[in-house]
């Protein structure tokens, strides 16, 4: 039985604009399943990145619940809300956000030293992840050195590496042309039907969303549509 | 707080150059204050030793009414010391001087002196009195004399010279004779050098016709200073007779802090440039710290200890050089590019700067103090963005 990864019930987001506010999320209800390949969509101001932060526990919700791994996002405090993402919640930027005096190495590597795992235990998984997105060669390179492309399957791989339970990608393809776009795709798709990992995007890249395997339509902050394409990739 | 300093060393060293300017400088201004530091503790502490050597001694006893900055108060400022005194000064084991008003003519001109009697025997003071004995042999009825360097020239005078000397004795009438510069010393003490003439006690006493009497009297150790004189007589200490130069030196050191506020904003630039600029610069990557787990706090302090290792390799690296450099000085001293002298300053050119440890730990202190705080509050001041802002990633 799929473990419900996130339970979103009537959440409202306002922003403060001059003296009034901005309603940018208004009264979301969504549920996630663990295991699913998922897409916000919309276009650009719909909400989309405002409701990954809060489920990214980045940001808290104005009001209602939002609920991920069963942990109130409005609730925890910045130790537990540092946990969460630290332990569960893996993310992929449109910009990469590599540490740029980093290498590749020491990216991926990055999250299992703040979980304190032990140095053999860290190298293996690193080695894993590396080849999960086959940049094994480009272990002592500088993110300076790498191709968008390179870049976003390192910050994948950095995602990935702790094997969390929930990735949160921000618009992945927004800087990446045709072809690394669908390599980077069918790279997070795979890891999502071996390792079940919950995917979650925010996109409006047509790319992207004909990889989805449920499509959640955002509209003026609002829930429109929510459905399983027919025709998806995979079919 | 292992990991966080590990990951501030990873995230120096991996800016490579930058962070290598940076260090230097850093270290320039370390090494710099210390050094500056040590010239002017070195240069108080060679000013009052030599003061002490060629003015003070172990302190000092005056004659109640001696005002040294008021020649009016000269004439009724001497007494006659004990028996027992006049024995230890004969012996040279107390230097007595006796302070009189009196105006030279050298080369036809006028110039008002202080005449000082003192013991010639004296072994207090470094003034070399023992040239002031006239030897049995020679007939002359000129006064011999010495005065430094300073005076002699000027007076536009040099050893052998003879002028005239005119002064009023303890009747009021006034007295003329013959003076011979029979010795020029050196002195870093302009207070023993300008407008002093120096001669036998017992002869200037002979000219005012006040046998035994003196003005003070300079005592060569503290145990000395338990001696009884006549109620006459004020014992001065050496941190009394040091006052002024004591002021002077304060105000000397006002005027250098202008130069450690410069070595700071310095040294500050430099952690500026990295910790400041990067409330812009690294915004993001603080976002991304957050991202991938760190709470608020811990992105404040994982800047803050990168400005201390910022200090610390600073502090590695000014051992590097800084140590042979102010070891080298402390050796060798350090000659001033102007002449003390001018400042009416007692010290010579040469200066050994003295580094104490308080010193050191002192400096480097402010440094790292300072260092951390321009790491400290510029991290506090994006940390307390939202994380979701800081993410956003339009500057990069
Ligand atoms: N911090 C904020 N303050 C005010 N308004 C905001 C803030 N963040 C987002 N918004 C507004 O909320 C709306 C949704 O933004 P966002 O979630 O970024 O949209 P999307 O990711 O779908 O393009 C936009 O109109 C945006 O201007
Ligand atoms: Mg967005």
């Amino acid at each position: 039985m799929p473990e419900t990864i996130i339970q979103v019930d009537n959440l409202i987001k306002q922003f403060p604009v001059g003296k009034g506010f901005f309603t940018a999320l208004d009264n979301i209800c969504l549920r996630i399943e663990s295991g699913e390949f998922a897409g916000l969509i919309g276009p650009s101001g719909s909400g989309k990145t405002t409701l990954l932060n809060i489920l990214g526990s980045l940001d808290s919700p104005s009001s209602g619940e939002a609920l991920v791994l069963n942990k109130s996002i409005g609730k925890l405090g910045a130790k537990e809300a540092a946990d969460l993402r630290k332990e569960a919640i893996g993310f992929i930027f449109q910009t990469y956000n590599l540490l740029p005096v980093h290498t590749v190495y020491e990216n991926v590597e990055f999250p299992l030293l703040l979980l304190k795992r032990t140095k053999k235990e860290r190298n293996l998984q690193v080695e894993e992840a590396l080849e999960w997105v086959g940049l094994q060669s480009k272990r002592n390179s500088r993110p300076n050195e790498l191709s968008g492309g390179e870049s976003q399957r390192v910050a994948i791989a950095r995602a990935m590496v702790k094997r969390p339970k929930l990735v949160l990608a921000d618009e992945p393809t927004a800087n990446l042309d045709a072809k690394n776009s669908f390599h980077v795709l069918d790279t997070m798709k795979e890891l999502n039907e071996r390792l079940g990992v919950t995917f979650l995007f925010a996109t409006h890249d047509d790319k992207v969303i004909q990889y989805l395997r449920r499509i959640i339509e955002l509209n003026d902050g609002q829930i429109a549509r929510d459905y399983t394409p027919e025709k998806n990739i995979q079919s | 707080m292992k990991l966080a300093i590990y990951i501030a060393f990873k995230n120096l060293l991996g800016a490579g150059l930058r962070t290598w300017i940076n260090v230097l400088v850093l270290s320039f201004s370390f090494v710099a204050i210390i050094w500056i530091k040590g010239i002017m503790l070195g240069w108080d502490h060679q000013a009052k030793s030599q003061l002490i050597e060629w003015e003070i001694g172990h302190g000092q006893y005056w004659h109640t009414n001696y005002d040294p900055n008021d020649s009016f108060t000269w004439d009724d400022s001497h007494a006659s010391p004990s028996d027992t005194l006049i024995n230890a000064i004969r012996e040279g084991r107390y230097a007595a001087i006796f302070v009189a008003q009196g105006v030279i003519y050298p080369e036809g001109r006028m110039v008002p002196v202080c005449l000082k009697g003192i013991n010639t025997t004296q072994q207090v003071l470094k003034l070399p009195t023992s040239f002031l004995i006239r030897e049995e042999n020679i007939q002359s009825s000129a006064i011999p004399v010495m005065m430094g360097a300073y005076m002699a020239n000027a007076c536009q005078l040099k050893e052998g010279d003879q002028f005239l000397v005119r002064w009023r004795d303890m009747d009021g009438v006034f007295d003329a004779r013959e003076m011979e510069l029979v010795k020029v010393f050196a002195t870093p003490v302009p207070t023993v050098d300008a407008g002093q003439i120096w001669l036998d006690c017992s002869r200037l006493q002979n000219m005012m016709g006040l046998n035994n009497e003196i003005t003070l009297l300079s005592i060569p150790s503290y145990e000395s200073n338990e001696l009884l004189f006549s109620n006459e007589f004020q014992f001065k200490s050496i941190e009394f007779l040091l006052s002024d130069i004591e002021k002077m030196v304060q105000m000397k050191s006002k005027g250098q802090s202008v130069f450690y506020l410069v070595l700071l904003v310095l040294a500050m630039l430099a952690i500026f440039d990295t910790q400041v600029l990067s409330v812009f610069k690294r915004r993001r990557e603080i976002g991304t710290y957050i991202a991938l787990g760190y709470t608020r706090s811990e992105v404040v302090r994982l800047f803050t200890i990168e400005g201390g290792v910022y200090a610390l390799l600073a502090s590695a690296l000014a051992l590097v050089y800084g140590y042979p450099f102010l070891l080298w000085q402390y050796r060798n001293g350090f000659k001033m590019p102007v002449d003390v002298a001018e400042f009416g300053i007692a010290g010579s050119n040469h200066i050994y700067p003295l580094f104490s440890l308080a010193l050191i730990l002192g400096t480097f202190l402010l440094i790292a103090f300072t260092t951390l705080l321009v790491s400290y509050l510029p991290a506090r001041k994006i940390a307390a963005l939202n994380p979701a802002e800081t993410l956003k990633g339009r500057l990069s």
